[in-house]
């Protein structure tokens, strides 16, 4: 009986105890002491005390919401570019790839390995003025079509423009949209695929009958895990962007480690927290699902 | 360890922000110029400040001689340093000039490349020191600007043993000395050097650039770097209007702001130190550029050319400096004067290759390429001993400006100035 | 990042003793695979670079964007830059800790969310969710004032805590995902059968959700061997790979000494022969 009890009421509790605790001690009270910082004055030499000064969020908003809202757009634009680029990769690995599934979901992952300083500096390579990437451009004469599209400078170049950070950020963060939705399509049964390829006369109908409505979730999950992040980094725009492209992520740490400013860094971490969590919630409420964060680990 | 040596009252003048920055400039005049302003007394600046708020120079630098006479030689010394500064031995031995010290002196050396960036390097020991704990380090190297300011300000930096440094005040480029971050050298003694000015390839530009007004030419829009940074590009620009950054005013930022703002749609990114790749490729043809970088770059087979434009150049220095609660400080203080010997200065430029602090390196260098027995080795040296990005032409050093000392005030007015034009 | 979760993920789906339907579509387009090809060639191509330029020669200090030839002797002089074989080694043990107890943490996290609804578990979400949001130098700088408060001197340990922190999330998520996928049923049969709730978990629970538990593995790993800021405000005399290479191109004008090119490339190159050999042995075995 006692196990009985334990095992349905208590034993959720006690597997999720020791990692709580973890996350308590070392993310929550941190983070609740930076929340507390957010609201105080002063500055670095005299030294800041708690004044429940809230208009800090105002002020950081009106200096900042112009990098902000870049952020979210981006994250945006980033987002849905992987998940076009993820899905029928995640599908031609997931039905298509047989016995070498692995060896192609592992060729596809192969570069992030690699420490990021190194990958960065790849890129550049790539995609500089000389580089392989224009090269190709060049010999398909794309450039001009380009360039009336606002997609490399008036110069025809590519980085330094919101195309190459764009680009960084689809490339870093292309894993997180893949995984998810892989793993949802690989769920599907094949002969659930035949029975409904006999059942539909063409193949698109029983791909959106059939197979898509199943990946949806996974489709969920590859949308938080990448526009969330996408949305709070900032390497991809300092390294590859021009001076035009600041993400927040930066500002956050020009007013840490410039301005020692912490109550605006803090502050302006919590603002980022809140339109993420904001953003994600009315995602889930379009796509009409009842919690969220439930969806987004499904 | 040296905290319970010392007399309480020295222990706070050491470790509570009393000795403002005001303070030590005076302090460092006195022993640079042996200026008898021991007689007058200022307050400590800071209300918090004990005993009756008010200390006369002659006290405090009697605290500092007491407690210098406190710190005796140990055996170990804990060095903070950036990577891949300071020499390397050819085989697996880690660095030549280091074990030279142990063996001379019986200091052993913990050696550690723990330093980044300055300002995350700030962000991480500021906190330690503040809450008064040691950083663990004896000695640290600190860019000057508004990160030592800050250490000095806030008292963060034991103040250096006049007495010691035989070597360095024999030895020592004038360009180190009495600087304008550290009067009297009072905290710091120079490390390496770098000068800011422009990096080119002149193939590309088609032309000699010898002015920050040639980075105005519209016809190297989208080729023009500039660097992304709170002290470089604000005090370059104070130069390119003419103005000394040192003594600048605020009318003058305001000035500068409004010339990088008229060059703002040429440049093509303000970088961090990310532009020599670029540079030496030619997606850019000119950039504010570090000497040393276009020194390294030119070695590894690009055709670049330095230049201090004709309006003067900002020159910064890395600084070695004692950090507040070192454990080791006299064995900090015996490693720092000892590196200014000219022999242990010439074997660290030879690796470092930025401007070294003894000039009397050039002459070993020279010496060194007349008796190489390899032609690579006498064209390395011949190279060494008449670069002017290692050792500055005389008629450079007059256009070489500190950057400008800041307030906490004033830096909030300054950064409210400059960093919408590098960060948007 | 999530390369080498991918991996395992389907490593572990191999193992998944179901009867493998190979599917064979009337008709086989060539568009799929074409598009395929394509990203996997441009994932890869900043890593063809970083290989070319650990043979290319040069001074040392930096590396050169230029060919100057090619040369074997960063190979040879690999780990003549002492310092940096210290951060590469610490940089590899932390990684491995990190893993361990993440995964330890995460997966028992990870089973309970996915396993059961309980009051509370919205809120365990949140905290996640906002884990995996929270920007670094907040969490860094945060983390290094506790340090701070708690007097715990910073080094390998803090570096160690801190990584634990921001990747037991990414276990927690691919083990739930597994999770939430299985049929509790198989658990009950096992109960059933006379199982204590330990033998069910190890027999029965943990190898069904092996491929997720694998994924949040490599997945902690990965995060933990490429970090920077968070470990700059934690590592106290401790250095770190990406530490290290971060602070070399600052001296350098941006660029790294090719070593580290190298080193990349031997990580990768042990990374593909433990894929591989993983991939040859699970075929074998089924």
């Amino acid at each position: 009986m006692i196990s009985r009890i334990w095992r349905t009421r208590l034993a959720p509790y006690a597997l999720i105890l020791p990692g709580w605790l973890w996350l308590v001690i070392f993310f929550v009270v941190p983070t609740l002491s930076m929340l507390s910082v957010s609201t105080m004055t002063g500055n670095d030499l005299d030294g800041f005390k708690q004044t429940f000064h809230l208009s800090t969020y105002s002020d950081a908003w009106s200096e900042y919401h112009t990098q902000i809202v870049r952020s979210l757009v981006y994250g945006l634009i980033a987002t849905v570019l992987c998940l076009v680029i993820a899905y029928p990769v995640a599908y031609w690995i997931a039905f298509r790839g047989g016995r070498y599934k692995s060896s192609l979901l592992f060729l596809l992952l192969l570069p992030f390995f690699v420490s990021f300083v190194i990958r960065t500096q790849s890129w550049e390579f790539m995609l500089d003025d000389h580089g392989m990437v224009l090269g190709t451009l060049r010999t398909f004469h794309l450039v001009g079509v380009m360039k009336t599209l606002h997609l490399v400078s008036s110069s025809g170049t590519i980085l330094q423009t919101s195309t190459a950070v764009i680009g960084g950020l689809v490339y870093n963060f292309l894993p997180f949209t893949v995984l998810p939705i892989y793993v949802a399509l690989e769920r599907v049964e094949p002969s659930l695929l035949e029975a409904s390829s006999d059942l539909y006369a063409n193949k698109f109908h029983a791909f959106r009958k059939v197979v898509f409505p199943l990946s949806l979730p996974g489709i969920f999950a590859a949308v938080l895990l990448t526009f969330v992040p996408v949305a709070s980094d900032y390497v991809n725009a300092q390294i590859l962007g021009g001076t035009k492209n600041t993400m927040i992520g930066t500002a956050i740490e020009t007013e840490y480690f410039t301005n020692l400013n912490y109550p605006v860094a803090a502050a302006l971490s919590f603002i980022l927290m809140a339109v993420l969590l904001i953003g994600v919630f009315l995602y889930a409420r379009i796509l009409g699902t009842e919690d969220a964060l439930e969806m987004a680990a499904a | 360890m040296s905290e319970l040596q010392l007399p309480p009252d020295l222990l706070r003048g050491l470790t509570t922000p009393r000795l403002t920055r005001r303070r030590a400039m005076q302090l460092g005049g006195m022993s640079a110029l042996g200026l008898a302003l021991a007689g007058c007394s200022i307050s400590g600046s800071s209300p918090s400040a004990s005993s009756g708020g008010k200390v006369s120079l002659e006290v405090a630098r009697e605290q500092i001689a007491t407690f210098w006479a406190s710190q005796k030689k140990g055996s170990q010394l804990n060095f903070a340093n950036w990577p891949l500064y300071i020499d390397v031995g050819s085989k697996n031995s880690d660095h030549p000039t280091l074990d030279m010290f142990t063996k001379q002196t019986g200091i052993k050396v913990k050696y550690d490349e723990v330093i980044q960036q300055d300002d995350t390097y700030y962000g991480k020991i500021a906190p330690q020191l503040k809450q008064g704990d040691g950083t663990g380090y004896d000695l640290m190297v600190i860019t000057n600007g508004i990160y030592l300011d800050d250490l000095i300000e806030r008292d963060y930096l034991i103040p250096l043993d006049q007495s010691a440094m035989p070597n360095f005040y024999a030895y020592a480029s004038d360009l180190v000395k009495d600087t304008s971050y550290d009067r009297g050298n009072a905290y710091t003694m120079a490390w390496a050097s770098g000068i800011t000015g422009i990096g080119y390839d002149p193939k590309l530009v088609g032309k000699k650039i010898t002015s920050w007004n040639d980075l105005l030419d519209p016809a190297l829009k989208g080729k023009v770097g500039m660097f992304g940074d709170t002290e470089d590009l604000p005090n370059a620009a104070l130069c390119a209007i003419g103005v000394n950054p040192e003594t600048s005013t605020e009318a003058d930022w305001k000035k500068a702001a409004d010339w990088l703002k008229k060059q703002r749609p040429l440049v093509r990114k303000y970088y961090q130190q990310d532009y020599v790749a670029p540079l030496s490729k030619g997606d850019l043809y000119a950039s504010q550029a570090w000497s040393g970088d276009i020194f390294q770059a030119n070695a590894n087979g690009a055709h670049l050319e330095f230049v201090v434009p004709d309006e003067g150049a900002p020159i910064w220095t890395d600084n070695m400096c004692i950090p507040q609660h070192a454990a080791h400080a006299r064995d900090a203080m015996i490693y720092m004067d000892w590196v200014y010997q000219p022999k242990i200065a010439a074997l660290l430029a030879d690796y470092i290759n930025y401007i070294t602090p003894v000039p009397a390196t050039q002459q070993i260098f020279a010496a060194e390429a007349k008796d190489a027995t390899s032609s690579d080795d006498r064209d390395y040296y011949t190279t060494l001993s008449t670069s002017p990005l290692v050792f500055p032409a005389q008629a450079d050093y007059s256009k070489l400006h500190r950057y400008r000392v800041l307030s906490a005030a004033e830096l909030t007015t300054w950064n409210n100035l400059f960093e919408p034009i590098y960060q948007s | 990042m999530s390369a080498i979760a991918g991996l395992a993920l389907e490593e572990a789906y191999e193992n998944d003793h179901r009867p493998v339907t190979v599917h064979k579509p009337k008709r086989k387009g060539f568009l799929l695979p074409i598009w395929g090809w394509l990203v996997i060639l441009w994932l890869s191509s900043p890593i063809v670079v970083m290989i070319v330029f650990g043979f290319n020669d040069g001074t040392g200090r930096a590396t050169s964007t230029k060919w100057n030839g090619f040369t074997f002797k960063w190979y040879q002089n690999l780990f003549s830059i002492s310092d940096l074989t210290t951060a590469l080694g610490n940089s590899i043990t932390i990684a491995i800790f990190t893993t361990l107890i993440a995964v330890v943490l995460g997966t028992l996290m990870g089973v309970a969310l996915g396993r059961w609804k309980f009051r509370g578990a919205g809120s365990v979400n949140l905290l996640l969710f906002a884990n995996i949001a929270a920007p670094e130098v907040v969490l860094g700088a945060a983390l290094l004032s506790l340090f701070l408060t708690l007097n715990i001197p910073r080094g390998y340990v803090t570096i160690l805590l801190a990584h634990v922190m921001f990747s037991i999330a990414y276990v927690v998520v691919t083990v739930r995902a597994r999770m939430s996928g299985l049929d509790p049923s198989l658990e009950e049969a096992a109960r059933d059968l006379g199982a204590g709730p330990l033998v069910t978990f190890f027999r029965v629970t943990l190898p069904l959700i092996a491929p997720g538990v694998s994924a949040g593995a490599l997945l902690a790993f990965a995060m933990s061997i490429d970090d920077y800021i968070i470990t700059s405000f934690n590592n106290g005399s401790t250095q770190t790979f990406p530490l290290w290479v971060y602070g070399a191109a600052e001296r350098t004008g941006g660029s790294v000494p090719p070593q580290v090119n190298v080193m990349g490339t031997l990580i990768f190159a042990f990374g593909v022969i433990v894929a591989v050999g993983g991939a040859v042995a699970n075929r074998k075995r089924a």
